[in-house]
């Protein structure tokens, strides 16, 4: 028996149950069930967040300026980028104005987080999707260099470069250590690169893991440290000093000219190394289109690196602000973080009790009340489920949506609407990768769509820290040094009751958070993570959310290795890096793997 | 023959109770001690990546963590050298135990793998308390690990030079001061203002009474 949802897609739970369960306490943890029909197909997908956690817990009654601080600790992965979204908070509700410099700086932050996070999310979280190491070890060094120096200028390219590291892979293998290359899939039918390209890839895996810690630098300069940097409601809190002759600690020209030289390295590899090997790879998964879930029809965007300081205008966004549903793309409505109307969370599917849960509650007057229960037809008990019922409450993750909407959210919802929007900045290179590889645009909605935006925006991003690297340097040397307002720092400057929203566009997706402040305290904490839209259970009209829908349909070669489920779940980089086991129905532990 | 690099590491996260045992070890000892300039003090959080560059540099590791030993709560135990990735990849509860592995595995595939390794581990007694602090069980290990951890470095000439308290005496790559044990553990929300129960097993627990 099928049901059709809302948003389009045809459930039906008759065949065999597969569970995926991630067991990790790093934010965001998620369990997967899906039914496969008899010829291996996802026909239903049950996305479950199996850890509570709410903001407020640690927060209310603490200082708002130590905010930051807090929420720099709930995520192992993206620190920095919840930092920002704090100070935007705060300073949003007290209406502090921050300096053009300290607009810059927190700029290049952020897109360093997102040039970085994409690099390592595409080789060391997600490239052994689609990679064999196995396979690579068979290549021939002096075809794999013909290859690599087909597609880039490259340098590090020789048939002896390529013998040497398949050596120092051969040997890391064949020890038998525990490592990133344990617990493959190696051999699975899913893989379809030849030898060459598995050793080409494998190789740049080194190259990226060396190279990546340069491009961290960054923070570690104008964050005074790392890997938990420091911020400033206000502003950055680093002074600049060109002079030499300032105060100790502050950024000087040497510095300034490191992040300059690292930002022209970053370019480089991203564009000689990365989008080369991104082509290259995609080239052999051309007929595997599936994981487009909600990307062709619904996804959000709330826009992200402002051109000019204290400016929230759509126009000002340099990553677009929009909403596209229903498939609409000639549509793009605009995004309002304080209409109550437009983003709701529900707690139909959730381990979470409202008054009236047939409504959804806009997060300044979130609720996290927790109710865990379990439905009729769980198998298991409540501390080892082995199955979810999924129509009952199945997750610890609210169900956030627009104007009623399950919305997709991470690069490829900004690459759709910046294509949609018919900016060149995103339009041309969508065009160009499309037309290189010989694919109509439907192409794009994809789980290879995802891993393809996320590397231009890779690349879209190394560039842009160029440009706000030249714009605050500009600004140096017309003698503007400020980088914080401090105006507003004492909390006797601060109405009794005030509340702000702060967003940005982490890596992996739209990032709110929803303070309100009284008395100088804190005194609601709400935040919206991307893996929150990405990851969420069902809402009470049952339209699913991206994980699910972006499972759905997917054939999987072999229900005990589930490559393809990894693979899709992967390329929404969902925020967490855990071990996961395989259950088979009768609850026996099937496979061990990764999921990152 | 020059000072090897040590890096003296502290991971694990410090919202969650026990899990942040490590990281207020090494808080602990920056704000204690100061050391020549190839001793290097770092507060990793949970992070993975980023972890291998500073492992790389180390030709002595020493790190600091929560572990699920199986043992009595509040127990140290000490694992050296080529047991510790091992040690760490245990199935057990994982914390983030897998993620370490993978950054000594990776490390080790760059060909710059620590000479000298030192797993300083505890048996947590609390985990599922978000926003919570060490309990005294654990909090009481501090002393014993950095006791230990001084025995250990030792031989490879390491000197503890008492610092004149709060003036630099956190480095850089420790926690925020806001995070700092004592404001943490004095600015928690109380539970009548926030709930503090939510993971399953403490509400399945609730439920039986």
């Amino acid at each position: 028996m099928s049901v059709q949802t809302p948003n389009g897609f045809e459930l039906d739970t008759s065949g065999k149950r597969v569970v995926v369960d991630p067991v990790t306490r790093i934010e965001g943890h998620m369990r997967c069930e899906v039914n496969l029909d008899e010829n291996n197909v996802i026909r239903n997908a049950v996305s479950t967040g199996t850890m509570w956690r709410g903001l407020e817990v640690i927060l209310r009654g603490r200082d708002p300026r130590d905010a930051w601080a807090f929420t720099e600790r709930i995520c192992g992965v993206c620190t920095g980028t919840h930092a920002l979204t704090s100070v935007r908070a705060v300073e949003d509700a007290l209406g502090i104005q921050i300096p053009e410099n300290a607009n810059s700086i927190r700029n290049i932050m952020q897109l360093t987080l997102q040039a970085h996070d994409h690099l390592v999310h595409f080789y060391h979280l997600h490239a052994l999707d689609w990679v064999d190491v196995v396979s690579a070890l068979k290549a021939d060094p002096k075809a794999t260099s013909a290859l690599a120096q087909s597609i880039s200028d490259w340098p590090l390219s020789s048939p002896g470069y390529f013998r040497d590291v398949q050596n120092r892979i051969k040997r890391f293998v064949e020890s038998g250590q525990l490592g990133p290359f344990t617990n493959g899939y190696w051999g699975n039918p899913a893989y379809k690169l030849p030898p060459e390209a598995n050793l080409m890839a494998v190789t740049h895996y080194l190259e990226a893991l060396d190279f990546q810690k340069e491009i961290v630098k960054i923070h570690t300069i104008y964050g005074g440290k790392n890997p938990h940097p420091n911020w400033l409601v206000g502003g950055v809190p680093c002074a600049i000093n060109v002079h030499e002759a300032g105060a100790v600690g502050a950024v000087n020209m040497e510095r300034l000219n490191l992040v300059s030289s690292i930002i022209d390295r970053t370019i480089e590899f991203i564009d000689k190394v990365y989008l080369p090997d991104l082509m290259a790879i995609a080239s052999f998964y051309k007929d595997w289109t599936y994981g487009g879930g909600l990307s062709s029809q619904s996804v959000l965007s709330y826009g992200d690196i402002p051109d000019r300081a204290n400016d929230s205008s759509a126009e000002n966004q340099m990553l677009p602000r929009g909403a596209i549903i229903n498939g609409n793309l000639a549509e793009i409505h605009d995004v309002d973080l304080r209409d109550p109307e437009q983003i709701q969370e529900f707690v139909t599917h959730s381990w979470f009790s409202y008054e009236d849960e047939s409504r959804g509650l806009h997060p300044w007057d979130g609720v996290t009340n927790p109710n865990f229960v379990l439905g009729p037809n769980t198998k298991g008990s409540k501390t080892r489920i082995q199955e979810i019922d999924e129509n009952a409450k199945y997750s610890w993750i609210k169900a956030p949506r627009w104007r009623g909407h399950a919305m997709e959210v991470g690069p490829l919802a900004r690459w759709v609407i910046g294509y949609a929007q018919g900016n060149p900045e995103f339009k041309e290179p969508v065009e160009k990768v499309l037309t290189d590889l010989q694919l109509p645009v439907e192409a794009l909605f994809s789980t290879l769509g995802r891993t393809a935006a996320r590397g231009l925006e890779g690349s879209w991003a190394a560039h842009k820290m160029r440009y706000f690297q030249d714009k605050l340097m500009a600004s140096l040397k017309a003698g503007d040094s400020n980088t914080a307002n401090v105006d507003k720092w004492d909390p006797k400057t601060w109405p009794k009751q005030a509340k702000g929203v702060g967003t940005t566009e982490a890596p992996r997706g739209a990032l709110g958070h929803w303070v309100v402040i009284e008395d100088g305290k804190i005194q609601n904490y709400q935040a919206v993570v991307p893996t929150t839209w990405n990851g969420s259970p069902r809402d009470p009209a049952g339209n699913i959310g991206a994980f699910e829908a972006a499972l759905m349909n997917t054939p999987v070669a072999k229900a005990e290795e589930p490559l393809e489920i990894l693979r899709t779940l992967h390329s929404f980089d969902p925020c967490l890096a855990c071990s996961t086991h395989v259950m088979s129905p009768d609850g026996d532990e099937l496979t061990r793997v990764k999921v990152r | 023959m020059s000072a090897p690099n040590v890096l003296i590491l502290g991971i694990g996260n410090i919202l969650w109770a026990d899990e942040g045992f490590g990281v207020r070890v090494v808080e602990e000892i920056a704000r204690r001690y100061r050391f020549a300039p190839n001793v290097r003090l770092l507060d990793g959080g949970t992070q993975g990546i980023y972890l291998v560059d500073q492992v790389r540099w180390a030709e002595v590791l020493m790190v600091f963590d929560a572990i699920d030993y199986g043992l009595e709560p509040g127990t140290m135990k000490l694992v050296e050298g080529e047991a510790v990735p091992r040690f760490m990849g245990a199935k057990k509860m994982s914390l983030h135990q897998t993620g370490f592995q993978e950054v000594l595995a990776l490390a080790d595939l760059m060909g710059d793998y620590p000479s000298h390794l030192l797993l300083i581990g505890v048996q947590p007694v609390e985990l599922e308390d978000f926003g919570g602090s060490l309990r005294p069980q654990v909090r009481d290990r501090i002393e014993t690990a950095i006791a230990e951890a001084r025995r250990y470095l030792e031989r490879f000439g390491v000197e503890w030079v008492p610092s004149d308290g709060e003036s630099g005496a956190f480095g850089e790559e420790m926690p925020h001061p806001s995070l700092r044990l004592a404001d943490y553990e004095s600015g928690r929300p109380g539970p009548d203002v926030a709930c503090r129960i939510g993971d399953p097993r403490v509400l399945a627990m609730r439920g039986a009474g």
